[in-house]
């Protein structure tokens, strides 16, 4: 096989890779869209906020030690012990189930019924919250997070590819990373119980109906905070496995929040209401602007993968605005 | 015997409400009424005259919409239920079916129909109550499967319907369900209505606007004008009370009427003062 077929096909498949981790946090915006027509704005500071709850708690930070030291003039910073990484990952998750409950008592709920443009400035504000709060609490330096998922390339698909090239000398088998594996067979499950949930189990068609009318859901008897609550936690819980995804692979820092720009266009590819959609729409994203940037960007001057998938998304926006899986627009005439 | 109203025993009783919305606007200026138990109680009255407003605030829906009742009181079997949320209201066995019919539009028409179960439990008994929907209303056995957008008028006010005996209720607070209908189907939804109401012992209060259909199937009638009770009586006697008969069903003594019959006028005001 030629060198560009061979090597095209590892770009392939990185591309995937990639692409499942914008996946991850495009659908978290496609939980909390699909079921109270929110475009939240803070999914990936959620994300953020989920890794640095996560890794202070492995590294028994403690929290917002700042605060307290300035207050009383002591000078803690840590525990003094560490907390296996399952552990911590649970109290996570009672922490984004909190949050969840925070955000619905504090904010959503004093704002039913009222305009979606005004529900998205809420979440923008929320999103400028949580950056600040989580600064506060858990300090602002870059950390690295280590929950015990392989790292590196993986040698032995390296070793059991080799074949393909067939002789070629140039070509030593594909390279493919670990982490890069594991996320994407999490992301597959994760997928698999979202979607079961969402069309099969009771509280999955409540969300729906929600979804569809606040207040019809509410005149059946569906509590609304209770489904906004169970929403936005399992928001928090894709935000958590996001974040240690994209914590393990490049360390928890702010710019991890920016990670939603990236899910933006995978929305707008995929439908802002499909699930599988979020899914589809984050490989292509990944796997065309690795694959444009190989077969395209030497000839326009490269960096083409900080604009093709937005470029991708408009070109959606005009053909097909509810995307590739969005619930058809329903209007009756 | 249910034509004479009262004789049975009361459900739910509205006690002089005033109701104010975005605390200024003032809707229902007291009203009272009473919805005996396996009765048909009608609620009419035109647009703005406060219909919707009084169902919302029996079933705890005003809150959602800045509506506030802030005086009287709603008794439902003989327990003030104001404080309750929609959810505890459905559970006590009040459902409220709106105006406009509101289908979960992107769910099956089986899925709009399963979420009015959603404060039961038992699946079995829940299986058993989607096919006495399906016998009320064959037509949505027929589309089951199909997303509620897309069906007709008819059929998302049958699933409106369907869906809100799904939640096993005592009572139906039914808002306009003739809305936007062909009289032939007004017809069959009030047939059905009829039906439930006979066979499984349903008790509604319904607000309409189509006061010649309402009364003849309801057994008791109150008629709202700018948010007062002016009128109420057996569905029988309105039927046959002269004004009744000249404002709401466009019929009087002296042949057809003209708008600018001042005598017409003269009676009306004599009427809201």
């Amino acid at each position: 096989m030629p060198d560009s077929l061979l090597f095209g096909t590892e770009v392939l498949l990185n591309g995937l890779m990639a692409g499942v981790l914008y996946a991850l946090v495009a659908l978290g915006f496609v939980l909390i869209f699909k079921a109270s027509g929110i475009f939240n704005y803070a999914q990936g500071v959620m994300a953020l906020f989920a890794a640095l709850t996560l890794v202070g708690i492995m590294e028994g930070q403690v929290p917002f030690s700042h605060l307290i030291n300035a207050a009383f003039g002591t000078d803690i910073h840590h525990f003094g012990w560490h907390v296996p990484a399952l552990v911590a990952i649970i109290i996570t998750m009672v922490v984004m189930v909190f949050l969840a409950w925070a955000v619905n008592h504090f904010v959503m709920r004093h704002l039913v019924n009222q305009e979606p443009i005004i529900l998205f400035m809420a979440t923008i504000g929320l999103a400028y919250f949580l950056e600040g709060f989580g600064d506060l609490m858990w300090g602002s330096d870059i950390k690295k997070l280590d929950v015990g998922l392989p790292q590196g390339g993986s040698f032995w698909i390296e070793e059991n590819t080799q074949w393909l090239g067939f002789g070629n000398e140039n070509f030593y088998g594909f390279f493919l990373d670990k982490l890069d594996l594991v996320a994407t067979v999490i992301a597959a499950i994760l997928v698999a119980a979202l979607v079961i949930f969402a069309q099969y189990t009771k509280q999955g068609r409540a969300m729906r109906a929600v979804a569809d009318d606040h207040q019809a859901a509410l005149s059946v008897g569906i509590s609304l905070n209770f489904i906004w609550i169970m929403v936005w936690s399992v928001a928090g819980f894709v935000a958590l496995v996001a974040g240690i995804m994209w914590g393990a692979k490049s360390g928890v820092q702010f710019s991890l929040s920016l990670i939603a720009l990236k899910a933006l266009p995978v929305l707008m590819l995929g439908g802002f209401t499909s699930i599988p959609g979020a899914i589809v729409g984050g490989l292509i994203i990944g796997v065309g602007e690795k694959l444009f940037e190989f077969a395209i960007g030497p000839y326009i001057g490269g960096a083409t993968e900080n604009w093709f998938a937005y470029v991708l998304a408009l070109i959606f926006l005009v053909f097909r605005p509810q995307g590739l899986f969005g619930e058809k627009i329903i209007e009756r005439v | 015997m249910l034509d004479s109203g009262r004789t049975e025993e009361t459900l739910l009783e509205v006690n002089n409400i005033e109701v104010i919305y975005n605390h200024v606007i003032l809707v229902l200026k007291g009203v009272s009424l009473s919805v005996p138990k396996g009765g048909i109680t009608a609620l009419l009255g035109g647009n703005g005259a406060g219909k919707t407003t009084t169902l919302k605030a029996i079933s705890n829906l005003l809150h959602s919409e800045r509506g506030e009742v802030t005086k009287g009181s709603i008794m439902y079997r003989g327990a003030n239920t104001q404080g309750l949320d929609p959810a505890a209201m459905v559970k006590t066995g009040v459902i409220q079916v709106m105006e406009g019919r509101h289908c979960f539009e992107h769910l099956t028409v089986e899925e709009n129909l399963l979420t009015g179960a959603y404060t039961r439990s038992n699946s079995a008994d829940i299986a058993r109550d989607l096919e006495m929907v399906y016998t009320y209303f064959p037509r949505l056995n027929e589309r089951r499967k199909s997303q509620a957008g897309y069906t007709s008028g008819g059929e998302q006010q049958m699933v409106a319907i369907g869906r809100a005996l799904m939640s096993r209720p005592e009572t139906i607070l039914l808002d306009e369900p003739s809305m936007g209908l062909a009289p032939q189907l007004v017809e069959e939804i009030f047939t059905i209505v009829k039906d439930l109401n006979e066979k499984e012992g349903a008790t509604f209060l319904l607000a309409e606007q189509n006061t010649n259909v309402a009364l003849r199937f309801a057994h008791y009638g109150y008629i709202l004008e700018s948010g007062r009770v002016v009128m109420d009586g057996p569905a029988k006697e309105l039927r046959e009370n002269p004004d009744v008969k000249e404002f709401y069903l466009g019929m009087s003594d002296e042949g057809r009427k003209s708008f600018r019959d001042v005598r017409s006028y003269r009676r009306r005001k004599r009427w809201l003062s």
